[in-house]
């Protein structure tokens, strides 16, 4: 596949991840802020954000797991969640975590564990595409391309 | 790198050239210290990244029985997130406004709730501004700004943006 075909696969790709809510503008935030000074900080930040959700998730898990739940341990560990989710632009992460702190305050367990299903659904989602998309980018840069950060118009 | 220029010109610019801005930011998150790393960086910043209040406190010398910072050690800014384990930014920034060293530092608290009481606690006691996350540039073009008013309070500055 030559390069201006795969560019052109990048960009449709990543309109259609805005488009279906996977990622939000804080997603393009961090593009920009990569360069050549450091053309690897959006894979660095991916990284950190995979790393960090899986641990949260086990946690969660194993939280909700018990006989009596700590309905504090398992919020806070949600609000970290959010957080990183929000930080790195994955927006329907962030929007599951939302719901989740609700139920946390209701100390519902049964809300709470199909919430958590849903987090962990919609982390995998976006685990794939950005894993996808990350591909996507390095292929266009080891055919000797740049990835087309401009044609992406907001 | 000890840089001992004098400052008599200190006025004409906010900073001598060599001499980028100092900022500690403070957060629990691995994934937003990066990104506030990069911010900074990106600012022509130099960053030094705390994962919680206590070990910021070490970086700065207020740590309990810690011997105070000589006057090489330069912080501009102090930037901290809200909700940390331990201490939370709130209970950092009274540290910081409580010591005699330190308390000049201006100290920017962020957090991912927009509570007002919370914003109002953290501006009486003394910080300098509380932003909700998450940052994107222009909040941190702003800090910069900021930065170079305090620096060089005896000539209005044109933000350049950078």
């Amino acid at each position: 596949m030559e390069v201006g075909q795969m560019q052109r696969t990048w960009i449709e790709y990543t309109k259609s991840l805005f488009s279906e809510g996977f990622l939000d503008a804080q997603f393009t935030q961090l593009q920009l802020l990569q360069d050549e000074s450091n053309p690897d900080f959006v894979v660095e930040v991916v990284s950190l954000f995979f790393e960090d959700s899986e641990r949260l998730l086990n946690d969660l898990t194993r939280a909700l797991d018990q006989p009596i739940v700590d309905f504090k341990k398992v919020d806070a560990h949600v609000h970290q969640l959010k957080g990183s989710s929000s930080s790195i632009g994955a927006q329907r992460v962030k929007n599951a975590c939302i719901g989740f702190r609700n139920f946390c305050e209701q100390q519902n367990a049964e809300a709470c564990l199909r919430c958590l299903q849903q987090v962990k659904q919609e982390y995998y989602l976006v685990k794939n595409k950005l894993e996808t998309l990350i591909r996507l980018e390095q292929q266009i840069v080891a055919a000797g391309g740049s990835v087309p950060m401009e044609e992406l118009s907001f | 790198m000890a840089s001992s220029s004098s400052s008599s010109s200190s006025c004409a610019m906010g900073f001598d050239f060599d001499e980028k801005p100092h900022v500690l930011a403070v957060d629990d998150s691995l994934v937003d210290r990066k990104v506030i790393e990069r911010l900074l960086i990106n600012s022509a910043c130099k960053v030094t990244t705390a994962e919680n209040g206590k070990r910021a406190l070490e970086f700065l010398g207020l740590a309990d029985g810690q011997p105070p910072k000589n006057a090489d050690f330069k912080v501009n800014m102090i930037i901290t997130d809200y909700c940390m384990p331990g201490m939370t930014g709130y209970e950092l920034l009274k540290r910081i406004k409580e010591s005699p060293n330190m308390k000049e530092v201006p100290v920017v608290v962020v957090s991912s709730e927009n509570i007002p009481t919370r914003i109002k606690q953290c501006l009486e006691e003394g910080a300098q501004e509380f932003l909700l996350k998450p940052l994107g540039p222009s909040d941190v073009t702003k800090l910069r700004c900021q930065i170079n008013k305090l620096k060089n309070p005896c000539q209005e500055m044109l933000c350049m943006g950078i």
